[in-house]
């Protein structure tokens, strides 16, 4: 067949606008995959950044610190001075209450909707849990302040305190209802289905020939669960327990609501304190100077800190687990 | 085997029926935890439905806001557009971008170039909304004042990891028979990817869409550093230069007011937001179940 000149053109021209449309359509993928890690850097400098001038005044020691006084009036005493130790504290004690009260429940969850519950039940009580997730935490916080805060205040925290009142923690219990406690459970219904959620999806991983294995050897199913599931799941479940930790490290809204805004570190879960995310929510609108800005975006700096260890650790974990485990990425 | 009761020799020694109700103890906990779940949910959702019904009604839903706080009357129509105007803009910026950054992974990187990006997705993905808010204060705020496309941003910045995972996961499903074939027809690789891919993955993408959309129309933290002081009682047009009302501070700054009249208003406007949201996401699971089964036929 002769080739006419036109035709023998053709594919040639259309070669050109393939290799400049693959090399356009790569170009702009890789322009996206760098946004992403630029404005993880311009987060980490635009917070070093604002907080320089409350660095430079208070060094390493604003980590320990527990005076926040934005006053500044004259002839007050510590007027325009701040620390981040009592925020510290009431932000990983609050994580840890939310932590206490979710994990075991949400592994709970997680062994009910991958083992226990049959086809039908588990594909409607699944996507409810993770609708639990769904929750706006302002609505969450509104519903902590006006529904839950009262029953803490009359119900739980009396009956926790009469029962384990000789532990120092459950000491009186508060005005309110507001106070690191209550946070502490807004906090855990927020973490429990993310931490819910995973676990199931591990669980699902074990093979089966474990558990028939187990079974077949006389074990109960608990003793399976106990044996085969959990102990083959260990560092996934440790994984999923630091992803809730650190969504609960960073929750500002729900927290601010219903911690009642303490600032100073109490032994009793039930008065009330304050946590680094719901101090910058609280004050830095209103923030009255420069410094009082400056060291809200240092607290910024310390919470953005954990986070990326929360998050590195957990990677760490999936990592190690993997690699022993001989899985190939 | 001495435990075995001789009256009754069937029944097991007593070291297995109290393993046996060990076992029925435990499970039966799991049943009552998962159960438990499903009722704090409706306990939640069934008192913002209590509250909040008796404020929905036509002025409500059409009235902008009224000035100050405890004052009776008044709607949120303004927090309602606003909020729309708000996430509209945000999943402008960040679903082209989340569907960038998803192709790169899928189709263009190496094991080795992925993984910072990967890294960044899942740093983004863990950062507490509050810091996105200082962030952008920091980045806008500072220097041109409060506005409606600062609050977008911060909004973007939090959709822009969920929308990049889930239309990631979308373009792994498009079977690699389709790209193949494409290739073997000659098709050069950007008209495979945007003649075949993508449309094999658009169900797929939007459902995930929805599900940041639902997810940053309830985020508050980020707006309340980059759009809260807005007035309460005009519906606000300057989307750049100005705060821009939306439900969620609406809701916030009524929770924090002692006045009976703001937490009525602050239930309306919750029920309002909840209704959206999880329609939202009843829908995104409805459209995610039937894709599943159209993949697997």
């Amino acid at each position: 067949m002769s080739v006419t000149p036109a035709a023998a053109r053709l594919p040639a021209r259309r070669h050109l606008a393939d290799r400049l449309g693959d090399r356009l359509l790569l170009a702009l993928t890789i322009f996206g995959a760098v946004v992403a890690m630029a404005v993880i850097a311009l987060i980490i400098e635009q917070l070093i950044s604002g907080a320089s001038p409350s660095i430079s005044k208070f060094g390493i020691g604003f980590l320990w610190h527990t005076t926040w006084n934005p006053s500044l009036s004259a002839g007050v005493v510590n007027a325009n001075v701040y620390g981040a130790g009592a925020l510290i504290f009431g932000t990983l004690v609050t994580s840890v209450i939310s932590l206490v009260i979710a994990v075991p429940l949400a592994v709970a969850i997680g062994l009910y909707l991958s083992l226990l519950a049959h086809g039908r039940t588990a594909t409607v009580i699944g996507p409810l849990v993770e609708l639990l997730a769904a929750i706006p935490s302002v609505i969450l916080g509104l519903w902590g302040i006006i529904v839950l805060a009262p029953i803490m205040h009359s119900t739980i925290e009396p009956a926790l305190h009469s029962v384990l009142g000789f532990i120092p923690i459950f000491g009186a219990p508060s005005q309110t209802g507001l106070g690191l406690f209550t946070a502490g459970v807004v906090l855990a219904i927020m973490v429990l289905p993310i931490i819910a959620s995973i676990s199931r999806d591990l669980f699902l991983t074990v093979p089966n020939e474990l558990k028939d294995g187990a079974l077949a050897m006389g074990a109960t199913r608990w003793e399976m669960i106990r044996g085969v599931v959990l102990d083959s799941t260990r560092p996934g479940l440790a994984a999923a327990t630091i992803l809730g930790l650190s969504r609960a490290l960073g929750e500002a809204i729900a927290v601010t609501q219903v911690i009642g805004a303490g600032s100073i570190i109490s032994g009793n879960l039930f008065n009330t304190g304050d946590t680094i995310p719901s101090r910058i929510a609280e004050q830095f609108i209103g923030a009255t100077s420069k410094l009082q800005t400056a060291s809200l975006f240092y607290a910024a700096v310390i919470l953005l800190a954990m986070e990326i260890i929360a998050n590195l650790a957990a990677q760490l974990i999936v990592w190690r687990y993997e690699r022993r485990a001989g899985v190939v990425r | 085997m001495a435990a075995i009761d001789p009256a009754n020799p069937l029944s097991g020694s007593r070291r297995l029926r109290r393993r046996n109700s060990v076992d029925r103890l435990m499970l039966g906990g799991a049943t009552a935890a998962a159960v438990f779940a499903v009722v704090l949910l409706a306990i939640i959702v069934y008192t913002v439905v209590q509250h909040g019904a008796s404020q929905i009604s036509i002025s409500f839903l059409t009235k902008d806001q009224a000035v100050g706080l405890g004052v009776v009357g008044g709607g949120i129509a303004n927090a309602i557009l606003g909020s729309a105007l708000l996430v509209a803009v945000a999943t402008a910026i960040a679903l082209p971008l989340g569907v960038l950054i998803a192709l790169y992974l899928t189709e263009f990187a190496s094991p080795r170039t992925a993984r910072p990006v990967r890294l960044a997705l899942d740093l983004l993905n863990g950062m507490p909304s509050i810091v996105i808010g200082v962030f952008v204060f920091g980045l806008v705020v500072v220097a041109h004042g409060e506005s409606g496309l600062a609050g977008s941003l911060a909004l973007a910045i939090i959709m822009l990891p969920l929308l990049a995972r889930t239309t990631g996961e979308m373009l792994l499903l498009v079977p690699q028979e389709l790209r193949d074939a494409a290739y073997a027809l000659g098709v050069s690789r950007w008209r495979t990817i945007v003649g075949i891919v993508l449309p094999g993955a658009l169900g797929g993408i939007l459902t995930g869409a929805i599900l940041a959309i639902a997810r940053a129309a309830g985020e508050t933290a980020p707006l309340l550093l980059t759009t809260s002081l807005f007035s309460t009682s005009t519906t606000s047009v300057n989307f750049f230069g100005q705060a821009i009302p939306n439900i969620p501070i609406d809701i916030f700054n009524y929770s924090e007011s002692g006045f009976p009249a703001d937490h009525a208003r602050a239930w309306g406007a919750a029920l309002v937001l909840i209704t959206l949201i999880l329609v939202g996401n009843l829908i995104a699971r409805a459209m995610l179940a039937r894709q599943r089964r159209m993949m697997s036929r």
